[in-house]
């Protein structure tokens, strides 16, 4: 008897799984709604004017965060699909397949407000900086990775495929980022870096990180939500679905 | 507190249309992307639902 | 097996790829009038200023080599694929790596060595000066391998897939990103003066990562397209 250990396989079945996402999203919209309104709450309201980029540096209380998960979300989805390839377990493909779009989001999003920081601090849309070239780089290997996904119709093959996409990108984006910033300062040199701010006060930190944390539930409540889609969209053969009481008529 | 009025809230020192520009493109994408899934997710059951009325009465 | 065999077996597959490419020439042919129209339509766009066209052709001239090269991509196994020499391949006795490691190498044989070649009388067009150009064969002789290693695990996946053609572009073009900076820069280097030792170097060493991980990468990308 393994008493006391969680068998942790146990959730790696998407029959296990489905009713323990459901039970939690809830939860994670909470934290998310939590952790977002004291980060606005910082954002707008106790951290101070900025003495040299004046209101427009509040944008920084989404910018940032929203560049760290599409990182991060990188790095998950890539771990979810060697996770695949390696054990041949299905939840992880269908994981790495449901965080994709929110990664895409995030670097889109990261992009977008980037570009609104940059217009009123440096009077440019865009700058090749390269944090801002890296993350639109990043944002390709996202529309790569779906694409590829949506292009292929098995959904067993379009799970290795994928995994294979996102651990050749994973080995690349580090190298993507070094030749970047190589390029940068020998073209460049000295531009404004996004997070070089002279004096982060720390009432500015401590905002950023809440904002972090209610992005970061956030990515984990929406990617929940659409592994349940996807696992419905899969698995609608097998005879436990047929048990489920939503998909029961009434 | 920062902010004399609302209208200076709204007015962010000049720099409204940047940062609501910013914040409520984020906003907008976060309250359409879990509609979105959510969406699959009741599509994904309204089919399973029919190809279950399906299956009986091709049995029956 | 001994290593012997090995390599009698790249080689095999190397000299089978040359022969079939030999016999349809214009598959090859069409990739360099492409390489050549595309870097010739620049001035055409900017404007004839010298002074310009010098400092854009280390980076026309590579982006036109990566379009080129991905425009062979879809090649590289597809044909293969179609009248089933490729399951053979993968049933056979014989390592699928080292095969596949034949294909890359006849690949770029037939699309990175002659757009390398090529490049210096492009380059003229350009008014490059004659150790630039030099510097630029050299950067796409050790670069173009490269293309090669990382395009083919996109061939492999999006092998037999629809629109694989496209798709394939969408999947590897941000990852010849390193390869584009480190080339172009190469030259701009060497005309810049702090020399192109560096940028090359760095070019070698993409190239052992990609000759080590790329055939690697591409045998389970093929492996799982033909399950």
């Amino acid at each position: 008897m393994s008493n006391g250990i969680i068998n942790w396989f146990r959730f790696s079945s998407p029959q296990t799984f489905y009713p323990l996402a459901g039970k939690l999203i809830p939860w994670f919209w909470a934290l998310t709604a939590a952790f977002g309104l004291a980060g606005l709450y910082i954002g707008f309201f106790v951290a101070p004017t900025d003495a040299q980029q004046g209101e427009g540096y509040r944008i920084i209380f989404i910018h940032v965060p929203a560049s760290w998960m599409s990182m991060f979300l990188y790095l998950v989805m890539a771990f979810w699909a060697a996770l695949g390839l390696g054990f041949n377990t299905r939840l992880s493909g269908m994981m790495a397949s449901a965080l994709a779009p929110t990664g895409a989001l995030m670097a889109f999003l990261s992009l977008w407000t980037g570009a609104l920081w940059g217009k009123p601090m440096w009077g440019t849309w865009w700058v090749w900086d390269a944090r801002l070239t890296s993350e639109l780089i990043l944002f390709f290997l996202y529309l790569g990775f779906i694409a590829l996904q949506s292009a292929i119709d098995d959904a067993r093959r379009a799970d290795k495929a994928g995994a294979v996409l996102a651990l050749v990108g994973v080995v690349n984006i580090p190298i993507i980022y070094f030749s970047v910033k190589w390029w940068n300062t020998l073209h460049q040199g000295a531009s404004v870096s996004l997070t070089k701010s002279p004096s982060m006060a720390q009432t500015m930190l401590w905002g950023m990180l809440l904002m972090a944390l209610a992005f970061w539930m956030y990515s984990i409540a929406v990617s929940l939500t659409r592994v349940r889609a996807i696992i419905l969209e899969r698995e609608r053969h097998a005879g436990w679905i047929e048990e489920l009481s939503e998909v029961k008529p009434s | 507190m920062n902010w004399g009025s609302a209208a200076e809230f709204f007015a962010m020192g000049g720099h409204a249309f940047y940062v609501w520009g910013a914040f409520g493109a984020c906003a907008l994408l976060m309250i359409v992307e879990p509609i979105l899934a959510r969406r699959r997710r009741s599509n994904a059951l309204d089919e399973l639902r029919r190809e279950m009325r399906a299956r009986k009465e091709s049995n029956e | 097996m001994g290593e012997t065999s090995l390599v009698a077996v790249l080689v095999a597959v190397i000299r089978r790829d040359l022969l079939l490419a030999l016999r349809r020439k214009s598959d090859v042919l069409t990739t360099l009038f492409f390489f050549v129209i595309v870097v010739s339509l620049f001035p055409l766009g900017i404007g004839p200023e010298m002074a310009m066209l010098r400092k854009i052709a280390p980076g026309v001239l590579w982006v036109a080599a990566l379009l080129a090269t991905m425009l062979s991509l879809p090649r590289l196994f597809a044909a293969d694929h179609a009248d089933g020499t490729l399951e053979q391949m993968a049933l056979s006795a014989m390592p699928l790596g080292v095969l596949v490691a034949g294909k890359i190498v006849a690949h770029w044989l037939l699309s990175g060595l002659p757009l390398a070649l090529l490049a210096p009388v492009l380059g003229l067009q350009f008014d490059l000066p004659a150790d630039a150009l030099g510097v630029m064969m050299l950067a796409l002789l050790v670069g173009t391998p490269v293309l090669s290693l990382i395009g083919a695990v996109g061939a492999g996946l999006t092998l037999g897939v629809r629109g694989g053609g496209v798709l394939v572009s969408l999947l590897v073009l941000p990852l010849y990103v390193p390869v584009l900076i480190f080339g172009a820069g190469a030259v701009e280097a060497h005309i810049g003066g702090l020399g192109a030792t560096a940028h090359l170097s760095l070019l070698a060493a993409f190239l052992a990562l990609a000759a080590f991980f790329g055939p690697w990468a591409t045998t389970v990308a093929l492996r799982i397209a033909l399950e």
